[in-house]
């Protein structure tokens, strides 16, 4: 937050008792359902750190639970969101880890379903958070914008095919972030929005070739 | 052009004669961040929630998650009754609002982070008790947490408003100077009169520790929230007596900085010092839900 609002100063309304480690996970756990978003069965949670070491009396395993399950971070039924029967409807379990080279704040989200999809993000200070890792690509993802991700087969053209869709839809591109494995292997590639993309524009990106996952990120309304 | 310091506030509101709220949210406004309407909004929307936080506070011994509080706000207002209190009404009732809110925020209440969780009952007590206590209304209240919103965004302009960064300083610390902001211009202070408020509460919590038992926002916090309250209503009296800060409020900005950066570590958030490493903390760790 280096330029703060009036309205990031006086909010968020927010289930207690901590910003970065019960809203925080609530919004990791909206962030990571947004792009997951897909039917899952079992959700394996990893904490790190500060978020293993005082997430129980943060609640900060209630609130990543809730957020995964698509609750606001006000909403009040956090609390006691292990007798929910949303939560009871899907396996889940946590792991409580230390690991130096991992953020105090961090966390992996591990979902089985239909697709195998892993996570990690850092709750940063005040609610604030990020996603560094998606199924070991590295990404910059923190909610705030609608958010075009691919993964794909590093080969010429690709970017520009994409933004030139994008393009077309008027959209303005915030920013762009690219990464790879290895020349000529798997990239991603999130493309952050000021606008919004539609179906139909998705459905063009997809007829590409080689691309492995493609996920429209709806930015974090809570 | 964006307004970042104490100082380009003044001169904004005495030139074009608006009170603080009024000049920052057009401020942002023409910078494309934030609409009034949008502002205005939230701060209602953030002004009922915390009407909500008290009610259900006051009404509540349920304990902490970790065990550890819970019951001071019941204890407090039992006392209010049966003892001569030496506050009159209306400072007992910022001190009870105040720890009506932080402890439902540590039972995993709906409060609002204002400007942080921790720190969540201190704005909310002081503008609340004196909206009730002196009719004010539900419009000018939200006028007072907008400037209170000011406050807390030209701090956090030079200091993140985190104890991991600043130590308390940058939360009870910063909640207590928006307090007295909000509660000076409710008062009909003058923009000179509410600046002085703000900086003689932030002068006097410099180099606050952030020091929590078992790193939770509990011991010393929800007190804390109490203590920080009533201070915001002493840094207004002093500043509507025309008392004046002598070190301008920016400079005491920039004095937290530079005191936030000689802090160790061990006293910011990270319960590795202060009342964190206590013998009686490291007892409660071993035996509280915190470990």
């Amino acid at each position: 937050m280096s330029n703060p609002t009036i309205i990031d100063i006086i909010s968020p309304v927010m289930a207690g008792p901590s910003s970065s480690h019960t809203a925080g996970a609530v919004r990791l756990g909206l962030l990571a359902r947004n792009v997951y978003n897909s039917k899952f069965d079992k959700v394996s949670f990893k904490l790190y750190n500060s978020y293993a070491q005082t997430g129980k009396g943060h609640g900060t395993d209630k609130g990543l639970l809730a957020g995964l399950l698509g609750f606001g971070v006000d909403d009040k039924r956090i609390k006691n969101i292990f007798d929910t029967p949303e939560a009871k409807n899907i396996k889940y379990e946590f792991e409580f880890l230390e690991d130096f080279n991992r953020h105090p704040n961090a966390v992996d989200f591990i979902f089985d379903g239909d697709l195998h999809f892993e996570i990690s993000g850092n709750s940063i200070g005040a609610g604030e958070i990020e996603l560094t890792k998606i199924n070991g690509f590295q990404t910059k993802l923190d909610g705030k914008y609608n958010t075009l991700l691919l993964i794909y087969e590093d080969k010429p053209g690709v970017i520009s095919f994409v933004t030139k869709i994008i393009q077309e839809n008027k959209v303005n591109i915030a920013s762009l972030y690219c990464n790879r494995n290895a020349k000529g292997k798997d990239a991603s590639m999130s493309i952050c929005m000021d606008g919004e993309l539609f179906e139909d524009q998705i459905e063009k990106i997809q007829e590409l070739d080689d691309i492995y996952v493609i996920r429209y990120i709806k930015k974090l309304e809570s | 052009m964006s307004i970042t310091t104490f100082k380009e506030l003044q001169e904004i509101c005495l030139k074009e004669n608006k009170k603080i709220y009024e000049v920052m949210m057009s401020s942002e406004a023409e910078s494309g961040e934030n609409s009034e309407y949008h502002t205005r909004l939230q701060a209602a929307r953030s002004l009922l929630a915390m009407k909500s936080a008290i009610e259900s506070g006051l009404n509540s011994k349920e304990p902490s998650i970790s065990g550890m509080s819970g019951a001071d706000c019941a204890k407090l207002q039992e006392s209010f009754k049966k003892n001569q209190s030496l506050y009159p009404p209306f400072l007992q009732k910022i001190m009870t609002y105040a720890l009506a809110t932080s402890e439902e925020n540590v039972r995993m209440g709906t409060i609002v982070a204002c400007p942080t969780a921790g720190s969540c009952g201190i704005v909310p007590s002081v503008i609340i008790s004196y909206g009730q206590d002196y009719k004010i209304s539900n419009d000018e209240q939200v006028n007072a947490l907008i400037t209170a919103g000011v406050i807390g965004k030209i701090v956090a302009l030079k200091l993140p408003l985190a104890g991991a960064v600043g130590g308390c300083q940058a939360e009870c610390g910063v909640a207590s100077a928006m307090a007295s902001a909000a509660l000076t211009q409710m008062r009909g202070g003058n923009i000179e009169q509410i600046l002085n408020a703000v900086g003689l509460a932030l002068k006097n919590i410099l180099g606050l520790t952030c020091d929590p038992v078992c790193g939770l926002v509990e011991i010393p916090c929800i007190k804390r929230n109490a203590f920080m309250a009533i201070h915001a209503v002493t840094a207004s009296e002093l500043a509507i007596a025309n008392i004046v800060s002598v070190i301008p409020t920016d400079e005491i900005v920039d004095t937290m900085v530079q005191t936030a950066q000689l802090m160790s570590p061990l006293l910011k958030e990270s319960a590795k010092g202060g009342l964190a490493k206590t013998k009686t903390a490291i007892e409660l760790e071993k035996s509280s839900f915190g470990n």
